[in-house]
């Protein structure tokens, strides 16, 4: 018996300490953390999209932390203790099978694109592997009063009648563009700011290879075509035709083909909203730039635009860019 | 009158508990089957909806609700339900004693089979207590998880207690140890006042750690240091060894879990903690290794004859390589690369798979011909083995290049949809694996089907019909 009382009771008196330990103290010191600067309870409505979030999974493929590392400044800022404060269940996820959605509101906030992209990813990101959520929209024969039709491209619309948001698919989207990542006391510019510490050898070897690169007098095509699928072909394509009627066309767009650069440059810097190219209006608008992306990578975009899908515009440099940016919005 | 009926030969008291244990051993053998058919049929459908995402849709069908489910019925149907059933007759027949209560064996498999039906129906209808992985099913399913949990672990303590040997056998510290370690994670993961926000996050390291190290992890070396032995009719080579690896084991790993959240906001210190002891890890994985492996030393011929041993060797090797190379991924210089990959999900089937699964297969081949005195066929061995193996390799293997080349993608900077795109060919590779794993799942089913329902009598066993006997 005495063996017994050994290897049973006093393992389990082991464990049970360290669970505390380990376990529980960190979780109750933990639990206590004061919400950062900026840092929102949700709506009822943010919460309900919460649950929805959880009941299908999302957080299975796509994460809510974002590393102190250069490969995620892409995604936002380093995610901050207090950010959590509200976060319960916590969703920071453990796979990055799609992007990290942290920010998500800030980064793309189109309602029109979201619920496209929800409806049916290949809607708008042809590679995506994600579900089509088609479950969570109705197909009806007419928008009722105050509820806006997606505007599906052909190929994914119905054969007939429109395609509306349910109520768990609004309060969906009002959970993802309610991810925003208020700026941290001490840094002015969310994601602009270089994280000089953590980086890796490979980054850093990655991003001085990049830097060296661009050519006196010209740009990188390759860079600005990476920034582009980065951060602009969700909406306007890889093939710089847009989606017609929801996301303006890029290709033979007036203002990318403008030899003054200074309009194309502050759409990019500050976004646009209800936007007019060759007579459409759009009504989806388009964010802002400026915190997301620094003079030299907006001058490789915009550059990228303008020489490409046979538009020929006049080259942009960064210190045009860091003109405008400093004349504000 | 009572002469003109059939006479029943005389058993003996010891015959009649071998049947019983034989019995109780033999539902939990298929009750588990069925869940290795279901977990891995579901595993099967995940891996195609990579290349056909289209497929399958609708909200019962859609990953986000299936993927739960095939992890928490691996983890919970299969594994804890075959690794009971292995733990109860290791420890009657270690302990040369009947079980305790047969009774609580039965309500302890009903209980376990309640828990992962009701949880995964629920997972499948949306009721997801949070994506907080391994803890998803709503909160009153696993409180009947933990009561199966409970009786299963009064039983297997009662058991030992009644040991008709002088010492506790090795097999049981490992088994009865998890079972009582488990309770308290069980209990821990429930309980929701403590954990808020970052507090919930470093619970959730603490536990999806602590359930697989703390519980598969000691059942499955229990079996090891029972069958191994019996299958090679010689000692383990050092039981000093295997009493070191215990308490190594015991007191490191439940510090390493915050090792799955390196680079968030916890605390640094917490973070360079569970570092610190995933390399401490070393010892008792390296430790343990060494035993069988030594156990094993100079009969490897013999394995050219019994498949139960060679699928013990790959489990110990599973396990070897697969915590060995969990230490490794705890590195933040290799973190940064592998983090949030598929060679994550690689990992967690070298280890799942190749330690866990493999172990509790060459426990149930070891074991249940000895307990029902049926054997399988040795086509039917060959072909579970060698697709399980050659499946699980083409698995891991493509996810861990995939994975590494998907971390690289996002150290070079490239747009994140050049990662998916990488990722393409290595997923194809993974349902191929898959698949081949998936076959052998039923070619095991089959076998368990001839060791408890097929024809009797060609193992020796000690519940072989008495001459005279009908075999039924």
């Amino acid at each position: 018996m005495n063996q017994l009382l050994l290897i049973a009771g006093g393992s389990t008196l082991v464990y049970a300490v360290l669970a505390i330990v380990m376990g529980v103290l960190p979780g109750i010191e933990l639990s206590n953390i004061p919400a950062g600067r900026g840092v929102e309870p949700l709506t009822p409505l943010q919460a309900e999209g919460r649950d929805v979030y959880v009941a299908n999974g999302c957080s299975y493929c796509h994460t809510q932390q974002v590393r102190p590392l250069a490969q995620d400044k892409v995604f936002g800022r380093p995610s901050a203790p207090g950010d959590f404060a509200y976060q319960t269940p916590e969703l920071l996820g453990s796979q990055r099978t799609g992007p990290d959605l942290t920010n998500i509101g800030a980064r793309q906030p189109s309602e029109t694109w979201q619920y496209i992209h929800l409806y049916n990813p290949r809607a708008v990101v042809p590679q995506s592997v994600m579900p089509a959520f088609d479950w969570l929209f109705d197909v009806v024969d007419r928008a009722p009063a105050g509820v806006t039709a997606v505007t599906l491209p052909k190929a994914y619309a119905p054969a007939t009648g429109v395609v509306v948001p349910t109520r768990e698919a609004t309060a969906l989207l009002a959970y993802l563009l309610s991810l925003k990542q208020p700026a941290l006391p001490d840094e002015p510019e969310p994601g602009v700011a270089a994280i000089p510490a953590m980086a890796s050898p490979v980054a850093a070897a990655a991003s001085a290879g990049s830097q060296a690169s661009p050519v006196s007098g010209g740009y990188d095509p390759a860079k600005g075509r990476s920034l582009f699928i980065a951060n602009c072909a969700a909406c306007h394509q890889s093939s710089g035709e847009g989606l017609p009627g929801t996301f303006p066309p890029l290709k033979g767009n007036a203002v990318v083909n403008d030899a003054d650069g200074s309009a194309h440059i502050r759409t990019v810097l500050h976004g646009v909203q209800g936007a007019n190219v060759g007579g459409v209006v759009y009504a989806s608008p388009m964010p802002p730039f400026a915190g997301m992306l620094g003079d030299d990578d907006i001058a490789a975009i915009i550059n990228f635009e303008r020489t490409s899908w046979g538009n020929h515009g006049e080259l942009v440099s960064a210190a045009q860019v860091a003109t405008e940016r400093a004349k504000g919005k | 009158m009572s002469r003109s009926l059939p006479v029943h030969p005389q058993k003996s008291p010891q015959q009649e508990d071998s049947r019983t244990l034989a019995c109780i051993l033999g539902a939990y053998c298929v009750s588990a089957t069925c869940w290795l058919l279901f977990a891995t049929g579901v595993g099967t459908l995940l891996a195609y909806k990579f290349g056909a995402p289209d497929f399958a849709a609708g909200a019962w069908l859609t990953f986000g609700r299936l993927r739960p489910v095939h992890t928490n019925a691996t983890f919970y149907g299969w594994a804890s339900i075959a690794l009971v059933g292995l733990a109860y007759y290791v420890a009657a027949r270690s302990s040369r004693t009947s079980l305790y209560s047969v009774k609580l064996a039965w309500v302890g498999l009903v209980l376990f089979n309640v828990a992962a039906v009701a949880g995964t129906v629920a997972l499948d209808l949306g009721y997801n207590d949070g994506n907080l992985e391994y803890r998803e099913w709503p909160w009153p399913v696993r409180l009947v998880f933990l009561a199966a949990l409970v009786v299963t672990a009064w039983n297997l303590v009662r058991t030992v207690a009644r040991r008709a040997t002088e010492e506790i056998y090795l097999s049981n510290w490992y088994t009865v140890g998890g079972v009582l370690w488990t309770c308290i994670i069980a209990v821990v993961a429930i309980l929701p006042w403590y954990q808020q926000g970052l507090g919930q996050v470093s619970v959730s390291g603490f536990y999806m750690h602590n359930a697989v190290g703390m519980w598969f992890t000691p059942l499955a070396l229990g079996i090891f240091y029972y069958a191994l032995p019996k299958l090679l009719s010689r000692p383990i080579y050092s039981y000093a060894l295997g009493v070191l690896a215990f308490w190594t084991n015991l007191v490191f790993y439940p510090i390493i879990g915050a090792h799955h959240f390196l680079f968030s906001p916890l605390p640094w210190w917490l973070q360079t903690t569970a570092i610190v002891f995933s390399v401490a890890m070393l010892v008792p994985v390296l430790g343990g290794s060494a035993n069988f492996l030594l156990t094993l030393r100079g009969r490897m011929r013999t394995m050219a004859h019994s498949y139960p041993l060679r699928f013990i060797f790959v489990g110990v090797i599973g396990y070897l390589v697969g915590s060995t190379q969990g230490t490794f991924e705890a590195f933040r210089s290799l973190q940064e690369v592998w983090h949030f990959t598929n060679f994550t999900v690689g990992h967690s089937h070298l280890t799942m798979y190749g330690f866990v699964t493999f172990a509790i297969w060459g426990g149930i081949y070891a074991l249940l011909p000895l307990a029902t005195g049926k054997e399988p066929g040795q086509m039917g061995l060959a072909l579970h083995f060698w697709m399980a193996l050659v499946g699980s390799f083409i698995y891991v293997i493509a996810l861990s290049i995939g994975g590494t080349l998907q971390g690289l993608d996002w150290i070079h900077g490239l747009p994140f949809m050049q990662s998916v795109v990488d990722m393409q060919s290595y997923y194809i590779w993974r349902g191929v694996g898959g698949a081949l794993m998936f076959l052998s799942h039923i070619v095991f089913a089959w076998n368990v089907w001839r060791m408890t329902y097929g024809r009797a009598g060609n193992a020796p066993s000690p519940v072989a019909p008495l001459p005279g006997e009908v075999a039924t």
